[in-house]
């Protein structure tokens, strides 16, 4: 645009002053409605200021001037690191329909302290980062809601968008007790109780066709996407990593949301997490490595030296853990169990990063890196989700068990309220 | 705790949706005669661009600069304006050998197959087509197309199209051949039917082995409607490599249809498993 342009430099600012105004309000929410006491406080909401100043330039500029002006997408390589954060996210949710798979299906009472925090950290991953990254990588955001009307059943993202909408409603349900518990709406939360474990099935149905789905949209791509990752399996891999995923973001969400909160959590918790993630990280390996040697794959590791490394960095973070859990002396302590959760979220990641992104770029010529812009809104989109993870977490019964059996406990709202009175943010 | 009579309902209502997405989930069908095609015999080929003037013209972009007109110019890509172009090889048996290219229009299209909300439509007449009013704008086509054909209208904020050889469809419904055929002086572009056109190239080939050995798009990606004529390798051509003869819908697809299969095995297990863990009646399900 060559000559200044009034009313996009206006739009522009308005954003960025909302975004801003907005990063101080929910910073002194989550402060306890109070300004920073510490270095550690103003470091934070400076953070998060700034952070969201910039999402405001972001946002206000790829709404007003197009993809185009702002992405380092091209015809060349259409999907970039939004659609990544899709895939990425998505399999980092997976802690909900698991641990809810674990507690409502299994009746496993260990996980039962957990299930909260993490359905949250779940709902959270879904809406962010499917439908918040969607809504800003579509060309036509303002028509997503077309594929409820438009039917092409023969769509692997068809099917994705159809599971992804359902499962959110379903989440939706599993998160609803910890409002209706904070405003005690006893009959709409007695209703929700009693269509709980039907819905938990349909999740977990509705997640394992979409986690296996995420991969199978790339296996239309057989001439583009590099052998290392590109198989008939591809749906099969999905699925197992982001059960693998989802029990290192259980550990990694629920050890470090007690820990920040001050809240106990027994030991047993994380290490039974890290233990039933080991099998199935021995299967999921074992069939990568079958997979490559049968394949006759692995001559790509050198032959493409970027692919090579993220590869091989991506099959190291995932075995690492295998090291920590199988150590006895480490195995039972949480601390370890959280070091094991650590690299298997960053190597489904990066696995997922490989499929979408890296692993797409020797076949199409094209040398795609995200643009600053694509950048920070992936930072705040993820920003997004740990300020309401935050909020939730100071502001709602997070803490509490779920009440599935038939022994009624009265529940404890009186505690949450020392926590933040509701009266005066106008909640009640 | 699950009750018979509730056993029954879910295994009635899971009978039902088998029977219902039996229909839902065949096999895609595809025209057996694959309907309209072109045979381009790149043999024929002057490399005069007439057939990229003529699809500008057509879709209202405006004839090509005169100063981009000749042997060997051009932009040398696709892009939302030209949705053909005469890409001039170095290499192959001639220098710089003029290969038309433009949407494959395949049999079974990859883009149409992955498009979620059915924008993209393989017409019976043989037409790849694309109706932009229903476009969400995903770029799922972008991605999936094995020549990467269709190209996006990147700077439009509000309201992008996916910009792609529509095979003149309007044209060919009022009984006229594509802008491009109708423009090539050469005889390179010949309209007709494509099993017709494929038999003519096998014609062709077989009486003249000495000046054709290749045909390209007759089983590629389960076939399309496009077929090149010629004396070199699809390789050198700058065909893509690495393609199966299989159609790519079909790769995603066996793995679409099993779909049914996990609804019902997930959900009889976990059923199964409730009741098992709540058969003391200590806990309610």
């Amino acid at each position: 645009m060559n000559e200044f342009n009034w009313i996009l430099a206006l739009f522009r600012i308005v954003g960025v002053f909302a975004m801003m105004s907005g990063a101080v309000f929910v910073c002194w929410l989550l402060s306890g409605r109070q300004s920073p006491k510490h270095m550690s406080g103003v470091f934070g909401w400076s953070l998060l200021i700034v952070l969201w100043g910039l999402g405001g330039y972001a946002f206000t500029s790829r709404y007003a001037l197009g993809l185009g002006a702002v992405t380092n997408l091209s015809d060349q390589f259409p999907w970039g690191i939004w659609k990544a954060l899709v895939v990425c996210g998505i399999a980092f949710a997976a802690g909900g329909f698991l641990t809810a798979c674990m507690v409502y299906i299994f009746r496993i009472r260990t996980f039962y302290p957990i299930l909260r925090p993490v359905v949250l950290a779940a709902y959270l991953g879904y809406m962010l980062s499917a439908s918040g990254a969607l809504l800003v990588d579509l060309g036509r955001y303002h028509q997503i809601w077309r594929p409820i009307f438009y039917w092409q059943h023969h769509s692997v993202l068809f099917e994705v968008s159809w599971c992804v909408m359902l499962y959110t409603g379903v989440l939706s349900v599993e998160f609803a007790p910890i409002v209706l518990d904070r405003f005690g709406w006893k009959r709409i939360s007695h209703f929700v109780h009693a269509i709980t474990v039907p819905f938990v099935i349909c999740g977990v149905i509705l997640s394992t066709l979409h986690q296996s789905s995420l991969g199978s949209l790339f296996l239309i791509v057989p001439n583009k996407l590099l052998p290392l990752w590109y198989t008939p399996l591809l749906p099969i891999f999905f699925f197992l990593s982001a059960l693998i995923s989802g029990f290192a973001m259980a550990i990694f969400v629920s050890a470090l949301t007690f820990w920040i909160f001050h809240k106990p959590l027994e030991p047993r918790v994380l290490t039974s997490l890290a233990k039933g993630m080991t099998p199935l990280l021995f299967i999921y390996l074992f069939l990568r490595i079958a997979d490559l040697t049968a394949r006759n794959a692995w001559m790509y590791i050198f032959r493409c030296p970027l692919q090579g490394f993220t590869f091989t960095l991506e099959m190291l973070l995932l075995t690492l853990p295998l090291f920590v859990v199988l150590r006895t002396r480490w195995s039972g302590r949480r601390r370890w169990a959280f070091a094991a959760a650590i690299p298997v979220i960053l190597g489904v990641n990066l696995n997922r990063l490989n499929v979408a992104w890296i692993g797409l770029l020797p076949a199409t010529g094209s040398n795609y890196f995200p643009s600053w812009i694509e950048i920070t809104v992936v930072l705040n989109l993820l920003s997004f989700g740990v300020v309401l993870f935050g909020l939730a977490a100071r502001y709602l019964p997070l803490f509490e068990h779920p009440d599935i059996g038939g022994h009624h406990a009265p529940r404890a709202i009186a505690d949450v309220t020392t926590i933040g009175p509701m009266e005066a943010s106008g909640h009640v | 705790m699950i009750s018979r009579r509730r056993f029954f309902q879910v295994g009635a209502t899971g009978a039902l949706t088998v029977l219902g997405a039996r229909e839902l989930f065949a096999e895609p069908q595809v025209n057996p005669n694959g309907g309209a095609g072109v045979l381009v015999d790149l043999m024929r080929c002057i490399g005069c661009r007439a057939c990229e003037n003529a699809c500008r013209v057509r879709a209202g972009f405006g004839s090509l600069p005169t100063a981009a007109i000749g042997y060997g110019a051009g932009d040398g890509k696709l892009s939302f304006q030209s949705r053909t172009f005469v890409d001039f090889r170095n290499g192959g048996t001639k220098p710089k050998q003029p290969v038309k290219r433009q949407c494959m229009h395949c049999l079974e299209p990859a883009c149409v197959s992955v498009c979620p909300v059915a924008a993209l439509e393989k017409t019976a007449a043989g037409p790849v087509v694309y109706h932009e009013n229903i476009c969400i704008g995903c770029r799922y086509c972008l991605l999936a197309c094995p020549f990467s054909v269709p190209k996006y209208e990147w700077d439009n904020a509000l309201m992008p199209r996916v910009a792609k050889c529509d095979f003149c469809a309007d044209r060919q419904a009022k009984g006229q051949s594509p802008a491009c055929v109708a423009a090539c002086p050469t005889g390179t572009l010949k309209f007709g039917k494509r099993s017709d056109l494929l038999q003519e190239a096998k014609a062709r080939l077989d009486s003249q082995p000495d000046r054709y050995t290749s045909i390209y798009g007759e089983d590629i990606v389960g076939g399309t409607s496009w077929i090149y004529l010629s004396d070199t390798t699809p390789e050198e051509l700058g065909f893509p490599s690495g393609l199966p003869k299989e159609p790519l819908p079909a790769l995603t697809w066996k793995a679409i249809s099993k779909l049914p299969f996990v609804v019902i095995g997930v959900g009889l297990i976990l059923s199964a498993i409730v009741r098992w863990r709540t058969r003391d009646g200590t806990e309610q399900p």
